[in-house]
C-alpha cells in the first residue's frame, strides 16, 4: 500500500485528507474549498481504504456511521412498534395470549400476535438488531480511534497556510515588526489552561483534547453494557424465580441450593386512613390507596449437611421486614415484596349438631392444609373426614374433584358417628351447601367459623451480571459528559513576513472559542479572526 | 501489512459473531434448561412414604430409579399411575425401585387416591415442597430416570401415554 | 400551605405571561441599533420578570413539597408542572450564555402551554403507593425533568430557526410542516379552552356502558359527548346526545376529549390565520430579523449536548437503579421505559448525523422538533393511552 509524502517531509498512511504534521490537503479536490472538513482531523479512516475481500466489505459496513444510524433509527421504529399493545409478560393471566389479543384488540390484535410482536423485545430479529449496533460501535470506534490519535499526536506546531486559510476562524493582521513578543498572549492562554507549544516563534495552543476521546469512552461503556446483557444468558448468571409462603410457614428458598430458608412471620397491608387531613380530598376521589405492603420474615441458614426432605438444623440469619423498594439481601441474593394474597383458608371449624333439637355435642377445627382423619369428640360422639377436596368442583364427570392443593374452597365427606348411630351418617360439606347423599341424616356438621392467612408472594433474585452493567453504564455517563462538557480548542499564531497569521478550530460551541479568543488577543495588536461561516451567511 | 490487517479484521469479527450467535442460541433454549441435568448425579432427598417409612435416594444406589412427581388433581398424572403400578410389579424384582412424590398435598387425599387405585409402589409426600424446589419441578407430571449409579438418564416432561412406553423405561435403567 | 402553594404557582403564571410582550419589546427595539450588544432595558425587564416568575414557582414547588410531605413529582400534574419550571431555568440559563431575547419569546410560551396543560389534571394532594415510596422518586423524576427541559430549549431554538429560514414567499412542504408544528401548539391551547370552559361551566353527564369484558359500568364526561360510549346511555336528561358511539375497546372519554381539543385547535388555528391574514410561520418570520442563524443553531445543538447527558442519566441510569430496587430488575419493557429508550436513541442518531455526516442548520432543526414530539408523546400518550406501570395518575 502507497504511503503519501506530504511537500512538508511528513509521511502520511494511505487515505489522508489532511498531512497529519502540516495539515496541507493531500487530496485534490478537498484543495478547492473554502473551509476544510475537520471531522476526524483529515485523517486515513481504514474502512474506506481497502474494499477487497469479502472480510473487507463487512468491515466496512459496518464501519460506516450512515448504516450505524440506520440501526438505531430501524431499533427505535421496531421498540416502538412493541408499545402498541401490552407485551404478552403484562396480560393478565386469564387466557392463552393467542386469544386474548384477538379477544380484547380484534383482527389488530390477532396480526400483532401473529406477527410475533408480542414478544417482540426477546424475538431473533429485535436481538439481531441490537446486536448490530453493538458490531457497529466496536468497529466504528476501532476505525476511527486509532487514525484520530494519530493525527492528533503527530500535529506540527507550525502548521501550512492553506490548513490556515480555511479554518473558520481565521485572520491577518499587518504589523511593523514581525518579532514582535507573543509573551501577552501566551500569558493570557496559559491563564485559559491552555497548554502551549512554540517552534520557530509560532504557537500553537491547544486544550481539552481529552474531549475527543469521549464518544469512544462511552461507546467502549456500551459494549460493556451489552457484554452484559449477553452474559445474563449464562445460565446460573441470573436467577428469577418466585416464593409464596403463608404466615407462619418456613420454606426453603429455591435456587439457593437448600442453603437458606424464610419463615414468614406477618404479612401487612396497610391503606391510607380516608380522614387523612391532608389527601382527604384524593383519597375521597380515588378510593382506597395502599400505603404499605411488608412482609415480616425470619432468614435461616442451614447449620448440617442434611438432604432435601429431611428436617435441616437452621441458624438464624437475621430478621426482615420485607417492604415494596426494601428487599431483603444476601449472599448476592434478593427477595423481593411483589405480590400477596389475602384471607387464604386455613382452619374451618363445625359443630357436631343434632338437627332437630340443635344440641351439640363438640366442635372439630380442621386444618385445612392436613386435615386428620378422625376427630374423635369423646362420649361416643366422633367425626372421620372420608374425603377432602381442598378446591373443590365437579369435575366433567360429575364427580366431586379439586382443582389444586390451595384451600380455595374447601369442602369434605364427613363420616359422623354417635352412640346411636355408630356406623355413621355421611354427610358432603362443602361452603354454604351440604348433601346428604343416602338418607335424611339426623345430625350435621354445622359451620362454626374459619381463621384464614395471607400468603406473601416473593421474587427471588440473583443477577451476577449487575455489576457489568453498572460499569458501562458509568463509563457511558463518563464518556458522553467528556464529549459533551469539555470543548477541544486550538489556537494557531503565526509569523508571517510583516503579517500575524492566527487561526483557531474548535470541535463545538464556536461562541465559545470567539470570546475566549478575543479575551487572549486584548492589547496584543492582533486583530480578532474573522468568523467565515458568518461571513458567508451575511453575504 | 495488509495481510495482518486481514487477520485482525478477521479475528474480530468471528469473535463478534460468535457472540452473537452465542447470544441466540442461548436465548432460544433458555427455556429448555432443566435444574437437574441428563448425566449429573440426581440431588439426594430424603421424604417418608405414606406409611412413615423412610426413603432415601442414596440408599437405592445399585438399582434403577424411577422417580415421578405428581398431584391428585393433575389428571394426567392420574391417567399414568396405572402403567406405572403395573411397571412397578414386574420390574420391581428385576431391580427397579419406583418413587412417586407427591407435591405436599394433605395426607387424607393422597391416602384416598392410593386406595382408589390401590397403588404398590411407595408414594412419598414432599410437604415442604423442598425436593420439588431441589428439582426445579414445573409442570407436572414430570418422570426422572435415574440409573444404578445414581445418574440421571433421562427427564420425562408430561404424560406418559402407554404401557410400554413405561415398560420401556423401566427397561431403560434396568441395573 | 397547599393554598399558598397554589398562589405561588398562579403568580408564576402570570409574571411569565407579562414577561412575553417584553421579550417581545426586547427586540422590536433592536431594530434601530444593530451594533448594541448589550441587552436593552426592555430585555433586563422581561429576564427580571422571569427570574421572579421562576422564584415563585420554586416557592410553589418548596411549599407544596413541605405540604405533602413528600417531593411533588408524583402525578402527571406535579410532574408536568415541573417540567415547565426546568424549561424556565434551562432557559434562564442559556438566556445569560447567549444574550437572546428572542429565545424567551419562543421557550417561555411553550413553558406557559405545558403549565396549563399540567393544571388540567387533578391538582390535589395525593399519598404515594409503596412503589413510589422511596427517595429515588426525587432524584430519578428530577433529572428526568431537567433533561427533557434542556432538550426543550433545543426545540424553541429550532423553531427560531425554521421560522427565519424556511422561505415563506411560497407553499412548500417545509411550510406546511411548519403550519403543523404550529398548529399543534394550537391544539394544546384549544384543550386548555375548551377543558377549562366546561369545568367552569360545572358540565357533568354519566353514562351507563358495556365495556370489552361485557360488564355494566358508568362513565362520567365532563365535555358534551361527541363521541359517546359502547352501547352508553345517558343516565340525566336535558344533556347532549353522542354523534356516533364507539367500540368497547376505544377509551370513548378521552377520544372525545382530543376530539374537542382537535375541533378547537382548528376553529382558533382559522381564526388566527383569519386575523394575521397569513401564515404563522411567515407572521413570525420579522420577529427572527436580527437573530444570526449559526447562533440559534449553536443553542439548539449545545442544548442537545448538555441535555442529552442529563437525560440518560435520569431517564436510563436512575430510572433504572430505582427499577432494580422497586420492580426486581432494572429493565422491563415497559411502554415508558421503552419510549424513554426510543427517546434516547433518536437523539443519538441526531448527535451521530451532526458530527459524523454534517447534519447542520436547517436539517439539525427539523430533527429537534422531531425529538421535542418524541418526547411530549412520552409525557402525554404513554401516560394517557398505552397502559403500563408508569401510569399513576392517568385519570
Amino acid at each position: 500500500m502507497k504511503e503519501v509524502k506530504c511537500e512538508c517531509g511528513h509521511v502520511n498512511p494511505h487515505g489522508t485528507v489532511l498531512c497529519e504534521s502540516c495539515g496541507i490537503p493531500l487530496i485534490e479536490e478537498k484543495t478547492r474549498e473554502k473551509l476544510l472538513d475537520m471531522r476526524y482531523e483529515g485523517s486515513a479512516r481504514r474502512s474506506q481504504t481497502y474494499n477487497k475481500t469479502i472480510i473487507d466489505k463487512i468491515w466496512n459496513f459496518f464501519s460506516s456511521v450512515k448504516v450505524g444510524v440506520w440501526l438505531i433509527v430501524i431499533t427505535l421504529i421496531a421498540s416502538a412498534l412493541g408499545t402498541i399493545f401490552p407485551q404478552e409478560m403484562y396480560i393478565p393471566p386469564v387466557m392463552p395470549a393467542v386469544e386474548y389479543y384477538e379477544d380484547q384488540y380484534g383482527w389488530l390484535g390477532k396480526m400483532y400476535y401473529e406477527l410475533g410482536f408480542h414478544n417482540l423485545y426477546s424475538s431473533w430479529w429485535y436481538l439481531v438488531l441490537i446486536a448490530s449496533i453493538g458490531i457497529s460501535l466496536v468497529i466504528c470506534s476501532l476505525d476511527r480511534v486509532v487514525p484520530l490519535y494519530r493525527a492528533l499526536k503527530k500535529q506540527r506546531v507550525t502548521r501550512h497556510e492553506s490548513f490556515l486559510k480555511r479554518q473558520r476562524l481565521f485572520g491577518i493582521t499587518q504589523v511593523e515588526n514581525k518579532d514582535i513578543p507573543f509573551d501577552g498572549v501566551i500569558e493570557n492562554l496559559k491563564k485559559k489552561r491552555y497548554s502551549i507549544r512554540e517552534e520557530n516563534g509560532n504557537i500553537l495552543a491547544e486544550k481539552g483534547r481529552f474531549s475527543r476521546w469521549g464518544p469512544y469512552v462511552n461507546h467502549v461503556g456500551l459494549i460493556i453494557f451489552l457484554i452484559g446483557g449477553m452474559l445474563r444468558f449464562v445460565p446460573g448468571m441470573y436467577i428469577d424465580d418466585v416464593l409464596w409462603i403463608r404466615e407462619g410457614e418456613t420454606k426453603v428458598i429455591p435456587e439457593t441450593n437448600g442453603q437458606y430458608y424464610l419463615e414468614n412471620k406477618e404479612f401487612t397491608l396497610e391503606v391510607y386512613d380516608k380522614d387523612h387531613e391532608v389527601f382527604d380530598e384524593a383519597l375521597s376521589n380515588s378510593g382506597m390507596v395502599a400505603k404499605n405492603y411488608q412482609s415480616d420474615v425470619v432468614l435461616y441458614k442451614r447449620a448440617d449437611n442434611s438432604v432435601a426432605g429431611e428436617e435441616a438444623k437452621l441458624d438464624q440469619v437475621k430478621e426482615f421486614s420485607i417492604r415494596v423498594n426494601e428487599p431483603l439481601k444476601f449472599e448476592g441474593y434478593a427477595l423481593y415484596q411483589v405480590e400477596y394474597k389475602l384471607d387464604e383458608l386455613s382452619t374451618m371449624s363445625f359443630h357436631l349438631t343434632n338437627k332437630e333439637t340443635n344440641e351439640q355435642f363438640g366442635k372439630i377445627s380442621v386444618d385445612l392444609n392436613e386435615p386428620e382423619t378422625k376427630y374423635d369428640l369423646g362420649n361416643g360422639y366422633s367425626v372421620e373426614v372420608m374425603s377432602y377436596f381442598p378446591d373443590f368442583e365437579f369435575n366433567s364427570e360429575g364427580q366431586p374433584a379439586t382443582k389444586s392443593r390451595i384451600p380455595n374452597n374447601p369442602a369434605f365427606v364427613f363420616n359422623m358417628i354417635t352412640p346411636d348411630k355408630p356406623d355413621g351418617e355421611i354427610s358432603f360439606v362443602a361452603i354454604q351447601q351440604t348433601i346428604e347423599p343416602f338418607e335424611d341424616n339426623e345430625y350435621k356438621m354445622a359451620f362454626a367459623g374459619i381463621e384464614t392467612k395471607d400468603v406473601s408472594g416473593l421474587t427471588v433474585r440473583k443477577d451476577l451480571t449487575l455489576w457489568i452493567f453498572a460499569v458501562g453504564g458509568f463509563l457511558f455517563m463518563v464518556g458522553v459528559a467528556q464529549g459533551a462538557y469539555w470543548n477541544h480548542r486550538r489556537i494557531w499564531i503565526q509569523r508571517r513576513d510583516q503579517e500575524i497569521w492566527i487561526a483557531g478550530h474548535t470541535n463545538k460551541n464556536w461562541h465559545g472559542i470567539k470570546r475566549e479568543i478575543k479575551e487572549i488577543l486584548e492589547g496584543s495588536g492582533i486583530n480578532e479572526p474573522d468568523d467565515l461561516i458568518k461571513e458567508t451567511e451575511d453575504k | 501489512m495488509k495481510k495482518q490487517r486481514l487477520i485482525m479484521r478477521s479475528i474480530i469479527l468471528i469473535l463478534l459473531g460468535a457472540a452473537v450467535v452465542y447470544t441466540l442460541y442461548a436465548n432460544f433454549t433458555k427455556d429448555d434448561i432443566q435444574k437437574v441435568e441428563v448425566g449429573k448425579k440426581a440431588p439426594d432427598f430424603v421424604l417418608s412414604d405414606m406409611n412413615g417409612e423412610k426413603h432415601r435416594l442414596s440408599d437405592y444406589e445399585g438399582k434403577g430409579v424411577l422417580l415421578n412427581f405428581w398431584a391428585t388433581w393433575c389428571k394426567p398424572c392420574e391417567r399414568e399411575m396405572p402403567y406405572m403400578d403395573s411397571g412397578y410389579k414386574v420390574y420391581k424384582d428385576k431391580g427397579v425401585q419406583v418413587l412417586a412424590v407427591n407435591i405436599g398435598e394433605s395426607d387424607v387425599v393422597v391416602n384416598e387416591f392410593i386406595n382408589r387405585y390401590d397403588l404398590s409402589f411407595p408414594v412419598l409426600n414432599d410437604k415442604n415442597q423442598e425436593v420439588l424446589t431441589a428439582y426445579g419441578v414445573d409442570p407436572l407430571p414430570i418422570t426422572f430416570l435415574i440409573n444404578k449409579d445414581g445418574i440421571v438418564e433421562r427427564v420425562h416432561t408430561g404424560e406418559i401415554i402407554k404401557e410400554e412406553v413405561m415398560m420401556d423405561m423401566m427397561e431403560e435403567i434396568k441395573p | 400551605m397547599a393554598n399558598l402553594s397554589s398562589n405561588l404557582l398562579f403568580a408564576a403564571f402570570i409574571l411569565y405571561l407579562v414577561a412575553i410582550p417584553f421579550f417581545g419589546g426586547a427586540i422590536k427595539q433592536k431594530n434601530g441599533s444593530k451594533e448594541q450588544k448589550s441587552p436593552n432595558k426592555w430585555a433586563n425587564i422581561a429576564i427580571f420578570l422571569t427570574i421572579i416568575g421562576f422564584i415563585a414557582q420554586l416557592g410553589y414547588f418548596i411549599t407544596r413539597w413541605m405540604a405533602a410531605g413528600h417531593a411533588p413529582l408524583s402525578n402527571l400534574f406535579e410532574y408536568t408542572t415541573f417540567f415547565g419550571m426546568c424549561l424556565v431555568a434551562a432557559f434562564i440559563l442559556i438566556y445569560f450564555l447567549y444574550k437572546t431575547p428572542i429565545l424567551g419569546l419562543f421557550v417561555l410560551p411553550v413553558a406557559l402551554l405545558i403549565i396549563a396543560y399540567a393544571s388540567m389534571f387533578p391538582r390535589e394532594l395525593s399519598p404515594l403507593i409503596p412503589a413510589l415510596q422511596s427517595y429515588w422518586l426525587q432524584i430519578h423524576v428530577s433529572t428526568v425533568a431537567l433533561g427533557e427541559a434542556i432538550l426543550a430549549v433545543s426545540f424553541g431554538a429550532a423553531l427560531i430557526y425554521l421560522v427565519k429560514s424556511v422561505d415563506q414567499s411560497k407553499r412548500s412542504k417545509k411550510t406546511v410542516w411548519l403550519e403543523v408544528v404550529m398548529f399543534s401548539i394550537v391544539s394544546v391551547i384549544g384543550f386548555i379552552v375548551v377543558t377549562t370552559t366546561f369545568s367552569l361551566m360545572d358540565y357533568k353527564a354519566t353514562y351507563n356502558w358495556i365495556d370489552k369484558n361485557q360488564i355494566e359500568s358508568t362513565l362520567e364526561y365532563n365535555m358534551p359527548a361527541l363521541v359517546g360510549p359502547h352501547q352508553g346511555e345517558l343516565v340525566e336528561t336535558g344533556k347532549f346526545e353522542p354523534i356516533i358511539e364507539v367500540p368497547a375497546i376505544v377509551n370513548a372519554k378521552k377520544l372525545n376529549t382530543v376530539i374537542w381539543s382537535l375541533l378547537a385547535g382548528v376553529l382558533l388555528y382559522l381564526l388566527i390565520r383569519l386575523i394575521l391574514r397569513k401564515r404563522i410561520g411567515a407572521a413570525l418570520q420579522p420577529l427572527t430579523k436580527n437573530i444570526k442563524l449559526d447562533l440559534v443553531d449553536e443553542i439548539s445543538y449545545r442544548s442537545v449536548l448538555i441535555g442529552f447527558p442529563v437525560f440518560t442519566l435520569g431517564g436510563l441510569v436512575f430510572a433504572m437503579i430505582w427499577a432494580q430496587i422497586a420492580w426486581t430488575r432494572f429493565w422491563g419493557w415497559d411502554p415508558k421505559e421503552v419510549w424513554a429508550l426510543i427517546t434516547w436513541l433518536f437523539y443519538a442518531a441526531f448527535l451521530h448525523l451532526r458530527l459524523s455526516k454534517g447534519w447542520h442548520g436547517e436539517k439539525s432543526a427539523w430533527l429537534a422538533v422531531i425529538g421535542f414530539a418524541i418526547i411530549m408523546f412520552n409525557l402525554i400518550a404513554v401516560n394517557l393511552v398505552i397502559a403500563g406501570l408508569h401510569s399513576y395518575a392517568g385519570s
